[in-house]
């Protein structure tokens, strides 16, 4: 049996030739960029044409891209860096509900420190609004953080309307969590406003351990970590150049087969949904219009852990909620958010596709749902 | 927008009598060097016109790599189309629509029938086209004198060509026309401006470099092959000669009084690079010196410099301002490189006073303790001579690599 990986917006995994390129950079290119000897120019060049590719792929310019170990440490470098660097102009950040929890709990972590957070909630449908958001700005609004893609269910928010709002704010910051759309869905960084942007390399097919913060020329970030002062002085640290070359090419790759790769995953989204509401009890938690690699479900008085194990006996791995966050018995603060009837926050299950996802993969899935939904709740009752 | 092919206008060379089926040819080899990565782009010539036939590669990056040609002074995108009434007026629309690019304007249309036995005069298809088009687009009107776009339609026997926005070109000659110079090249800011400029006229580039291990570090050199192949981008080809100078510049630092030393380095300078050129038969040398800039680039430290070499001296940045220089070097992306905080040799055994105006007769006595042509010979016979096609061969491997 092949093993069917549903679960690749928590980790996707690394292409051959990106791990080619991670080992041959490690073995030719292992000086430190910093130093003088001809070694460490090499990697210091290496690390530049890796930042460019990076800052070109993305529309940004190079001195923006600071490579970071990933979206985690992005995303708090963007909220707390901006915070400290701004504080001047006031103590207020307006984020969402459904954020990842690298972003949340790092602003109750600035709440605590006196800050004060205002948290938009996503419609049942899960889609959030410009005017929910302009309606949160205050004289003293230091910064928006919103992501693009939602993680566990899908929802594409529009942060482009957003930030052409925030231009007639100009003193608030904004920052986007562009993890699951980097490499899929293209977005103008400068076109939409946006000052600090996270990506993170695992999530399109790179090696962990390697993301980045765009940083707005101009807009200023105080660093998390100080030493070296690498990074233009944002991020201290030994550079990590074959993390930054692997992503660098994943992100071409993914970028390339994006077209056609977003294509045929709405098509089997919507081919998988479709089936779905055919089982009583389901409910798709997904709203239409989401991204083309991620479907989330539930399915009634069925706890998501059974089904995510019953699906693991047919080789098929999915998930619960966000793999972060995904202790046994925790309800998806996403779906919490979303307030919807009944207990479906506690049994969401959610698939998520990549662009190496293949057709016959989608029904190999289709087969064995019928087969866990029978062992569960008995044969399937046609809803119609 | 689908656009079929490119005409290529080349203004100046239009005035060259005899020579300009040369320089057509150049420029045409010069068009397919640079398109090199467009495999299915064709250039062809055809009544005094120069096209390219984009076979579907995308119009906006042959565009980008026709702008940084020498020798064109404009150039359109072109639709072609069936000898049929309604395609003609489709396509003057969406290439009026597209040249105007979303804002209104003004137009008019201009009408050529070379093939006679098209069956509307040129007259009729004038006013019928530029009435469809004017239904088409809001905010447009008819300005025969001066429009924002001018339509050109051409009916010829095969097809008709429709073609709007003028594109300006590089201007100046194209690279090859103009013989071969040797540029003296440092890694500064102003260096590869002289060069790009010299290559404007259609000269080709060879560049020569002074490198002092371990003084000057292998960064340095480095810096000065991207310089040149950044350089080759708008040639083809450069070819760069390093000169070990480490041995020459020593001797100078103990022989020469402080205050004259880059004087005296400089005229060694001109010396190696004269016979660099006499060896490989090129006519003149060029620098990046700009009047006044630094003690070395006054009118006296030329005379005194210059008198070692009868060959001529071009100095292309002669009248022009730091800042000028550093607008151009940020358009032709040399000034990000020059930047880089690596020393050449000119940087690392600064005096802390250079003369201004050092006197000839005492150089020419310095300089007397010292065997000059021996210095020369030897810096001459090490070079070592690398081409640069625009690529290095390190750019590559990482490419593959990213």
């Amino acid at each position: 049996m092949m093993m069917i990986y549903f679960d690749n917006s928590a980790t996707t995994q690394p292409w051959p030739s990106v791990l080619k390129t991670f080992t041959a950079v490690s073995e030719q290119y292992f000086g430190n960029p910093s130093s003088l000897h001809p070694q460490g120019a090499r990697a210091q060049r290496l690390l530049d044409q890796a930042r460019s590719q990076t800052a070109d792929l993305l529309g940004v310019d190079k001195k923006e891209v600071v490579f970071t170990s990933g979206a985690t440490e992005a995303n708090v470098l963007a909220l707390t860096g901006a915070a400290e660097a701004y504080q001047n102009r006031g103590n207020h950040i307006v984020t969402s509900a459904v954020e990842h929890p690298s972003v949340l709990e790092t602003l109750k972590e600035l709440e605590r420190k006196g800050w004060e957070i205002t948290y938009v909630s996503p419609d049942t449908e899960g889609n959030i609004h410009v005017s929910q958001i302009e309606k949160e700005i205050r004289h003293d609004t230091v910064l928006v953080s919103l992501m693009y893609i939602n993680n566990e269910i899908g929802s594409i928010y529009p942060v482009e309307e957003i930030g052409k709002m925030l231009r007639t704010h100009p003193s608030v910051l904004y920052h986007v969590d562009y993890v699951q759309g980097a490499g899929k869905i293209p977005l103008d960084m400068y076109e939409s406003g946006i000052d600090y942007l996270t990506i993170s390399g695992h999530k399109f097919h790179s090696v962990k351990g390697i993301g980045a913060l765009i940083v707005r020329n101009g807009r200023n970030l105080h660093p998390l970590f100080h030493g070296g002062g690498q990074e233009g002085k944002k991020r201290s640290g030994t550079e990590n150049t074959a993390g930054a070359a692997a992503m660098a090419r994943a992100l071409r790759l993914s970028l390339e087969e994006a077209a056609v790769g977003n294509d045929k995953l709405r098509r089997w989204n919507a081919r998988i949904e479709k089936v779905l509401r055919d089982y009583r009890g389901v409910t798709i938690n997904s709203p239409v219009s989401r991204a083309p690699h991620i479907l989330n479900f539930s399915l009634n008085g069925m706890k998501p852990e059974i089904i995510v194990q019953a699906l693991a006996s047919f080789e098929i791995f999915v998930s619960t909620t966000s793999a972060c966050a995904s202790k046994a018995g925790e309800e998806s603060h996403v779906l919490k958010a979303m307030n919807l009837p009944g207990n479906r926050a506690a049994e969401a299950v959610r698939l998520s596709f990549s662009y190496d996802t293949k057709e016959e993969e989608i029904e190999s899935f289709i087969e064995a749902w019928d087969e866990v939904y029978a062992s569960l709740i008995g044969r399937r009752e046609s809803v119609l | 927008m689908m656009y079929d092919l490119i005409l290529v206008r080349y203004a100046e060379l239009s005035v060259k009598g005899k020579n300009r089926k040369k320089f057509e040819r150049q420029l045409e080899m010069n068009i397919r060097r640079s398109l090199k990565s467009y495999p299915r782009a064709k250039t062809f010539r055809t009544f005094g016109r120069m096209y390219v036939e984009l076979n579907g590669e995308p119009f906006k990056d042959v565009s980008e790599v026709l702008k940084d040609t020498f020798g064109i002074s404009s150039f359109s995108p072109v639709v072609r189309t069936e000898l049929q009434e309604q395609k003609i007026f489709e396509a003057a629309y969406r290439v009026t629509a597209d040249s105007l690019k979303g804002r209104g304007g003004s137009f008019k249309v201009s009408v050529r029938r070379i093939n006679k036995s098209f069956p509307t005069g040129s007259q009729e298809m004038n006013q019928q086209t530029g009435s469809y088009v004017l239904q088409r687009i809001e905010n447009l009107s008819v300005n025969v004198r001066r429009p924002d776009v001018e339509v050109h339609v051409e009916i010829r026997d095969d097809a008709a060509y429709i073609s709007g926005e003028i594109i300006r070109g590089a201007g100046g000659f194209p690279v090859g026309t103009s013989g071969r110079a040797l540029l003296l090249l440092s890694g500064g800011i102003d260096s590869p401006v002289a060069g790009f400029l010299a290559m404007k006229r259609g000269v080709t580039l060879e560049a020569i470099h002074f490198h002092s291990p371990p003084y000057t570090n292998e960064q340095a050199r480095r810096k000065v092959e991207d310089l040149g192949n950044i350089l080759a981008k708008f040639g083809g080809r450069v070819r760069l000669h390093i000169v070990p100078f480490t041995k020459t510049q020593l001797a100078i630092h103990k022989q020469i009084p402080d205050n004259c030393e880059i004087t005296v380095m400089r005229r060694f300078m001109l010396r190696i690079a004269e016979e660099t050129a006499r060896r490989s038969s090129i006519k003149a040398l060029i620098n990046g010196e700009s009047l006044g800039q630094v003690a070395s680039q006054t009118l006296e430290s030329m005379y005194a410099i210059n008198e070692v070499t009868s060959m001529p001296l071009l100095r292309p940045l002669i009248t022009m301002d730091k800042l000028e220089v550093v607008d151009l070097a940020k358009k032709i992306c040399t000034y990000e490189t020059s930047i880089l905080p690596y020393e050449d040799c000119c940087t690392i055994f600064l005096p802390p006073d250079a003369k201004t105006r050092p006197k000839l007769e005492k150089i020419q006595f310095y300089e007397s303790f010292l065997e000059i042509d021996e210095y020369v010979n030897e810096a001459v016979s090490g070079i070592e001579t690398i081409e640069l096609t625009g690529k290095s061969g390190e750019r590559e491997k990482f490419e593959e690599l990213l």
